[in-house]
């Protein structure tokens, strides 16, 4: 009997806003074909890169080495031999490469229209400060982030936003919709569980670092309407796109700053609740890495709390899956994405002063948005189409003076 | 100032591009192969529109399509125009097949002409 297959979202159903480009017929097509490519690299031919690993190089080394690997480094140089990893790998990198090309045709054609859209939400507002003068760290320019041309701070023109509109078009197409129609689903997925485990923490001041186009920031300040909300980024032209995104969307308490999370003057000691950064800590640097979490340490009142959204460290897993998840290190323009999961998170956030004991690790996971993945009378509850987008929260609580003499007890 | 949106597009992003393949090359025919496949992928979805656009306007349905029989006139001509199609993709076999007829009967290598007709 023939299994019945999942058809993901057309692009059509992508969530749209006023800043949200316009696709046609065939640029719709385009993004079909990618996510269902993304999908078959995903489900069909990656699992046969650990079957070589298990059927034929790992044999093969344990034969040479009387072992098998024993770190993440010893299989990459392993499987770079393989043929099928080379394929797979030359597939992801294509695909990649293909979907930016898609984007960047479909919103540099209608550029002019975009940005007098973006500027039109964003004239005369104080709730979007640019500085031209900031300096670009090292680490933003010295490679396009995750080979996209441009990164996030090229702007084509002045008041240029479409390097956040090539952003916001392909999300969708990349991760198969599974963040969702909104792309919101990493910062969907810290509300939910704010609200499922810490019912009575209501924020009034949050702090996003790195908040690119606002997708990740936009739902906490939706669940927390009251609050006052800060969005920092380095790059202007995702500033300027994730403001007028705001805006669009009807939500209204969150200022967006170009500033470098490296050092935040301008903002007071101890004035925020929830500091949150989402898929952020992985593209900073050794240098920069240890001052922003100080920065967030000094930022955050005594019982605030901050949320770091990743993927899981490396530590404890095994060799080959370390090899898999630090692909995007060595062919995605990652560069710090390897360094990064090998740190001892918890000693370097001990480090800025918010100890070991108030920290913590959960498991979070983007909900299946019913809107564009419909529920059928097939589905069990607990149908997830296939692996859900998910994340590790890592938490830390700055300590109040009851909970410093709890913890020195 | 403006922006040549096609060759824009196309940009690389900044940073050294691995290659995986055992040949460079190899591996950039199949980058051009994987962008064909991307846009006749966006060819066929137009053409489904088409077709659901047709039948909803009564115009004819899709299993006209699938009932659809040539007559010989039609026949002929889409047999052919396939022979042309694929002598096309396959021009490289074609030549490469005359090559070797062609060395069989003595050509000369490329280096040995330059020299006969310089000496």
């Amino acid at each position: 009997m023939s299994m019945q297959r999942k058809a993901p979202p057309t692009w059509d159903k992508v969530g749209k806003h006023a800043l949200f480009p316009e696709a046609k017929h065939d640029e719709i097509a385009r993004f079909n074909f990618l996510a269902n490519l993304n999908m078959h690299l995903s489900s069909d031919v990656i699992p046969g890169v650990k079957e070589a690993y298990d059927g034929r190089a790992r044999p093969q080394f344990f034969a040479q080495h009387g072992r098998d690997p024993e770190t993440r480094h010893e299989v990459r140089a392993l499987m770079s031999e393989d043929p099928y990893y080379q394929w797979w790998s030359a597939l992801r990198r294509s695909t990649m490469e293909m979907r930016q090309q898609a984007g960047r045709s479909l919103v540099l054609r209608q550029m002019d229209k975009l940005n007098k859209v973006a500027a039109s939400f964003n004239e005369g507002q104080d709730t979007l400060q640019l500085n031209d003068d900031l300096p670009l760290p090292n680490y933003v320019t010295i490679v396009d982030t995750h080979c996209m041309p441009g990164s996030y701070h090229t702007a084509e023109v002045d008041g240029d936003v479409s390097a956040g509109a090539n952003y916001d078009s392909g999300i969708f197409v990349t991760t198969v919709g599974q963040l969702g129609s909104m792309t919101d689903g990493g910062g969907r997925a810290i509300s939910d569980w704010l609200k499922r485990d810490h019912g009575d923490f209501k924020p009034q001041r949050i702090l996003d670092i790195g908040c690119t186009i606002g997708h990740n920031i936009v739902p906490l300040a939706q669940a927390f309407p009251d609050a006052e909300v800060i969005a920092v980024d380095v790059s202007a032209p995702v500033l300027r796109y994730g403001h007028a995104r705001a805006k669009a969307l009807g939500v209204n308490n969150i200022t967006f700053i170009q500033a470098n999370g490296e050092s935040l003057s301008d903002l007071a000691n101890e004035s925020f609740d929830l500091i949150t950064t989402s898929m952020f800590l992985h593209e900073l640097s050794t240098q920069s890495m240890p001052k922003i979490l100080s920065e967030i340490a000094r930022l955050l009142k005594p019982g605030g709390l901050s949320v770091h959204l990743e993927q899981p460290q490396y530590a404890g897993r095994p060799v080959f899956e370390q090899f898999m998840r630090d692909w995007d290190t060595w062919n995605n323009n990652e560069p710090f994405w390897g360094t990064m999961h090998d740190v001892d998170l918890e000693a370097m956030i001990g480090n800025t002063g918010l100890p070991e004991s108030h920290q913590f690790t959960v498991a979070v996971a983007a909900k299946v948005d019913e809107s564009i993945f419909p529920k059928t009378e097939h589905d069990s509850d607990s149908e997830d189409f296939g692996r859900a987008a998910a994340w590790n929260v890592f938490g830390a609580w700055k300590p109040t003076q009851s909970t410093k003499q709890e913890s020195a007890a | 100032m403006s922006v040549d949106h096609i060759t824009d597009a196309g940009k690389k992003a900044k940073g050294d591009r691995p290659y995986f393949l055992a040949s460079e090359q190899t591996e950039q025919l199949m980058n051009i192969t994987m962008a064909l496949a991307q846009e006749l992928a966006v060819t066929r979805e137009r053409m489904d529109t088409l077709e659901r656009l047709l039948e909803s306007a009564s115009i004819f349905s899709r299993e006209d399509i699938e009932s659809y029989v040539p007559d010989s006139e039609a026949a002929e001509q889409r047999q052919l125009w396939h022979q042309e199609y694929i002598a096309r993709i396959l021009r490289i076999m074609q030549q490469s097949r005359e090559a070797i007829k062609e060395k069989q009967d003595g050509q000369p290598s490329t280096e040995d002409v330059m020299k006969d007709i310089s000496s």
